[in-house]
């Protein structure tokens, strides 16, 4: 059974289409990176699958619960880790957890707070008010609130950002423990590194509808071959190098102050000049030429 | 397809969980609040009380004016911890803080979230009415087996006013516009409701709207049971119970267009 199907869900903010004709089926045991840029219906897929928003149409199911009939259902037996910290600061660590592991009807709320408080690495903190943490620990302490019920689903909305580069190391290591332990995890970002080293499979999306989906090696094969070569100049001569580059028949895309030549190991002579940089093709490659988007 | 679902249903487990909440960040500030509730009713009750019957007013119908605003100040207290930390309290969870989101996110509904908060502002309000009626005690008024009817009074009124205050937070653009509920409405409520003065004094029309009150109805019931009951005191408190149960619906209502997109 997929944890998550989802068939031609739209959704509409008044004249804006979010989420347009949304195909997106995420089977058991896996973590999917929902890889898009900003705007591009992540969060707003996210509240779907939360019953927080409600579609406009499609057919939305969750751990073989119907949406939004069933949602509350769905609910109990997925977890959620929010892009905004919405703790309660001024309680304390495992008075946070306790409230949670009530909500999801926990029996043993007990075990549950210790336990969550162990993944988060947070025991000896359990009785500091969450105002007293730094963000790292925060963080922590909002993924071990969507674990307190052990769910079979996690939704990961944007897990690290805003994150400094080292807090974000430790997320990810714990991120890729519960992977590793077979977790279904759908998680999205618009972070080309993140999705690239926690997904086994990434989708990416933009206007509201996936445009491609695969494990990201193949991603890379499928849309940018195996080589890239990254242009510094001015920027005449870069237009140049673009234009001889697209006359050879290969793709460009820009990369900040330079332009990336995609797939560079077919350039004929000429095509692209001797004193590009020349790497291997990237998954930040796949998202800047099939969204039109600048990644982070 | 974009209907609002409603299971029509209320977990209180779902309830009990969202009021655990309340509690544990109640525990945080517990001190504050209880200070404030327990001397505001003192500051009235000296300043209003001695101080205009030791100059301006004996009693009124036969009470001592210390008695008379001292069974009123129940009202003004209930209307003070409920609507207000209703409308600021739901707000700022909702905008700020975005606690409804994490809580929502949970196996619990709108309708569950609404009713539990409600039914905390109800349990805490119904004490916190009682300070003033335990402070005019010690200024002389009698006990009477009646008085424990007071929390229940305090209860079912601030239940109301609770549903009120999370129905104009559902529905105010922004924080400041409470500006005009507390002019337009709070304040004309708490001042029309017979705690300080007889409405009998009032011009008809007046009358008639404070009798629409349902901070009138608390004022008489409370002062029904350190005073004596009238029949129609039943009926007050069936008024009571509609307006809870009107303003409950009203306000899961305008949350969850508030909530759900």
């Amino acid at each position: 059974m997929a944890a998550i199907e989802l068939h031609g869900v739209v959704k509409r903010f008044g004249p804006i289409t979010a989420v347009d004709g949304l195909d997106l089926d995420v089977p058991e045991g896996i973590c999917l990176g929902l890889l898009g840029p900003n705007g591009a219906g992540k969060s707003t897929t996210m509240r779907l699958l939360t019953g927080q928003a409600l579609p406009d149409a499609g057919e939305l199911r969750v751990l073989g619960h119907e949406l939004p009939g069933d949602s509350k259902a769905a609910r109990a037996e997925m977890g959620v880790v929010p892009q905004l910290d919405n703790l309660d600061v001024d309680v304390t660590v495992e008075d946070n957890l306790a409230v949670f592991a009530r909500l999801y009807r926990v029996p043993d709320v007990g075990a549950a707070v210790d336990r969550a408080l162990d993944l988060a690495r947070l025991r000896e903190r359990r009785r500091d008010a969450v105002d007293e943490l730094s963000g790292g620990m925060r963080r922590r302490l909002l993924l071990a609130r969507g674990l307190v019920h052990d769910p079979k689903l996690l939704l990961l909305d944007e897990p690290t950002v805003g994150l400094d580069p080292q807090i974000r190391t430790e997320l990810w290591t714990l991120i890729d423990n519960l992977r590793s332990r077979g977790k279904t995890i759908l998680m999205s970002t618009h972070y080309i590194e993140e999705a690239e080293r926690l997904a086994d499979e990434v989708a990416l999306m933009t206007n509201g509808r996936i445009i491609s989906r695969g494990r990201p090696a193949e991603l890379i094969v499928e849309h940018a071959g195996r080589e890239t070569a990254e242009i510094y100049a001015p920027p005449d001569r870069l237009a140049e190098a673009r234009a001889r580059a697209e006359a050879g028949g290969l793709r460009v895309r820009p990369a900040g102050p330079a332009i990336a030549v995609v797939g560079s190991e077919r350039a004929r002579d000429g095509s692209v000049p001797d004193d590009a940089v020349r790497r291997a093709a990237s998954l930040e490659d796949v998202f800047v030429l099939l969204t039109g988007e600048e990644a982070e | 397809m974009s209907e609002k679902v409603s299971l029509g249903r209320l977990e209180p487990a779902a309830i009990g969980g969202v009021m655990s909440r309340e509690v544990a960040n109640f525990r945080t500030y517990w001190r504050g609040t209880t200070f404030s509730s327990v001397l505001e009713p003192i500051v009235y009750l000296l300043a209003f009380g001695l101080g205009l019957s030791a100059t301006l007013i004996d009693d009124v119908d036969g009470l001592p004016y210390v008695e008379f605003v001292g069974t009123g100040m129940v009202a003004t207290a209930v209307i003070f911890s409920s609507a207000m930390p209703a409308m600021f309290g739901t707000f700022v969870k909702h905008r700020f803080q975005n606690t409804y989101d994490a809580i929502l996110a949970a196996p619990v509904d709108v309708e569950e979230l609404v009713s539990a908060e409600m039914l905390w502002i109800g349990l805490r309000s119904s004490v916190y009415g009682c300070f003033p009626l335990l402070v005019t005690m010690a200024f002389g008024l009698d006990p009477k087996p009646a008085m424990l009817l007071v929390p229940i009074f305090c209860f079912v009124t601030a239940l109301g006013f609770a549903g009120f205050g999370v129905t104009m937070a559902a529905t105010v653009a922004k924080i400041d516009q409470f500006n005009y509920v507390t002019a337009l409405f709070v304040t004309p409520l708490f001042l029309v409701s017979g705690a300080f003065f007889p409405i009998e004094g009032l011009p008809e029309g007046l009358q008639v709207i404070a009798q629409l009150n349902p901070l009138h109805q608390l004022v008489e019931l409370v002062r029904g049971s350190a005073f004596g009951f009238e029949s129609i005191d039943l009926v007050r408190l069936a008024g009571l119970i509609v307006f809870a149960l009107v303003m409950w619906r009203l306000s899961i209502n305008r949350m969850e267009a508030r909530l759900i997109d």
